[in-house]
């Protein structure tokens, strides 16, 4: 039995903030579980799943949250791979909602890694020894902003793909977050302000990279019959997909990432490709990151994503394929050092029809968020998701 | 730009994992020891008891710590700037390391390397590194 539309994004909401010191990372996600509920027009009562991931503070997966929410719920799952969890949490959402496991599933990502001062792109961060890679590579200094760059560097190599042509794409974000009156970075850039803003880690520049920011968001699934009983336009989800990807026993390419695995599955159960796609929400964690995935999920040939991003493709109005209309992660948010959440988000705005109207998709009733979480360069999870505005 | 060593951080001990401290044992004797597959006959890395290839008993073995550089990327935001990249074994596996002893401009993707071990900070043991053929 296909999922296809067995369940529907009935609230989102992205939190305002980009700092916020005052405020605990519990605090946090239940600002943004309210936010949904209320955008929903549900209440914390109809809550009877919950999905998180390791931002979630406490430990023991979802425990803690909904103990400080207090929910009273019959699912949770805190399926933890990074950035990527959350398109995750949508599909395994949609099965639980179809599986009659809950009814009303809210999903919940904050984190503040601004306020607490992480150098979170250039400081390697050690962790459990007993990780059985974990002696094999951080004495090697892996940091977010290398392991792209690695990544970056092998596609230059085997494609021809320049730093000009990345620079396309935060030129695109920076287009967009200009109309984004929250967004941390509002000025447009240009090529050359992003070949020649200072190196972090080559062949990447400090505008390839994105924000550092607190923050966070959520978001409530429910199935059909109670979405189409509330007053808010019908977003369906109608294809999802996941994949790891990884060092395979050092048989490794880094040319390509898990959206080669996790976009088919999602394609096929939407019975869409993608040049039927309207608008395009892709995790931008650096702009090589967007690059590779445009190219994963097949919007052109592999090799030629340098090309398909160059002289404004990605910008709404103007080229073929509007991506991260809020101006993404690269110039708006990246909350907790997760993207995922905020993809999801600005797509179901594009489908709603209430993107800023500078940016809106006109007649958007396809669009794609798709999440990596993990770093390219060792180990990620790709998600797919794909809604439909009924 | 130059090398410039820097301390090099380890996590845990080698007896941490009794999987891979043979490894360790090697590199401090000098030796890049690497598993193979007594049944596919693959070498993989990093080191596993169980061959990831087809879950078969694997044997230590000397590698000859030629490789060549598949990609690389110099981190000149830290203090000292480092090369880390992958290397492809002549055995076959990558595996993540860093530059040394070398301009780090004058790196290139598909250049011949060999390995050089450097000891850990404050008493670890040594690892693999590589430089310039
Ligand atoms: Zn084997």
């Amino acid at each position: 039995m296909s999922l296809k539309g067995a369940a529907y994004i009935a609230g989102a909401w992205e939190h305002p903030t980009r700092k916020a010191p005052d405020k605990s990372i519990a605090l946090l996600h239940a600002e943004c579980a309210k936010g949904a509920l209320e955008d929903a027009g549900l209440t914390k009562d109809d809550v009877d799943g919950y999905f998180c991931a390791g931002d979630a503070p406490g430990g023991l997966g979802p425990l803690s949250m909904v103990d400080y929410m207090n929910l009273k719920c019959r699912h949770v799952d805190s399926t933890d791979v990074g950035g990527s969890s959350y398109q995750v949490a949508v599909g395994h959402a949609m099965e639980a909602i179809a599986a009659g496991r809950c009814n009303v599933a809210l999903i919940t990502l904050s984190g503040r890694p601004r306020s607490e001062g992480q150098a979170t792109g250039t400081a390697p961060r050690p962790g459990n020894p007993a990780a059985p890679e974990m002696q094999f590579e951080y004495p090697y200094g892996p940091a977010t902003a290398n392991l792209y760059g690695m990544c970056a560097a092998r596609h230059m190599y085997e494609y021809g793909t320049t730093s000009e042509q990345l620079a396309w794409i935060k030129v695109a974000a920076s287009h967009h977050a200009q109309y984004n009156p929250n967004a941390m970075l509002r000025d447009v850039v240009t090529v050359e302000d992003v070949v020649n803003s200072p190196m972090v880690s080559t062949p990447l520049h400090r505008l390839d990279c994105c924000v550092i920011s607190d923050g966070g968001g959520a978001l409530i699934l429910t199935k059909p019959e109670i979405a189409k009983s509330l007053k808010r336009p019908l977003v369906k989800v109608i294809g999802v997909g996941e994949s790891p990807k990884h060092q395979a026993g050092g048989d490794i390419d880094l040319t390509y990432t898990a959206a080669r695995w996790s976009g088919p599955p999602a394609w096929a159960m939407a019975g869409i490709k993608p040049s039927d796609i309207k608008y395009a929400s892709i995790y931008d964690s650096f702009t090589i990151t967007v690059l590779m995935q445009l190219e994963d999920l097949g919007f052109c040939e592999k090799g030629q994503g340098g090309k398909f991003v160059a002289d404004g493709n990605l910008i709404s109005g103007v080229g073929k394929l509007p991506f991260n209309t809020d101006g993404g992660g690269l110039c708006s948010n990246h909350p907790a050092n997760r993207g995922g959440i905020t993809k999801i988000i600005e797509a179901v705005r594009q489908l709603r029809g209430e993107a800023h109207p500078s940016v809106q998709v006109p007649n958007c009733d396809l669009a794609i968020a798709h999440g990596t979480g993990g770093a390219l360069g060792t180990r990620h999870c790709g998600s797919t998701v794909i809604l439909e505005r009924e | 730009m130059a090398y410039t060593a820097r301390k090099i951080p380890f996590v845990g001990t080698p007896d941490t994992n009794p999987e891979t401290k043979p490894f360790f044992q090697g590199a401090d004797a000098g030796k890049l020891m690497v598993r193979r597959c007594t049944s596919c006959k693959k070498t993989h890395y990093y080191p596993r008891e169980l061959c990831p290839f087809c879950f078969g008993a694997c044997e230590w073995h000397e590698a000859s710590g030629k490789a060549k550089i598949y990609t690389f990327s110099v981190m000149e935001r830290a203090n000292p700037p480092y090369a880390i990249g992958y290397v492809t074994l002549e055995e076959g596996p990558s595996v993540l390391t860093n530059f040394v002893d070398c301009d780090f401009k004058a790196l290139k993707i598909g250049q011949d390397v060999k390995v050089t071990f450097v000891k850990t900070e404050d008493g670890g043991p040594s690892l693999p590194f590589f430089a310039p053929a």
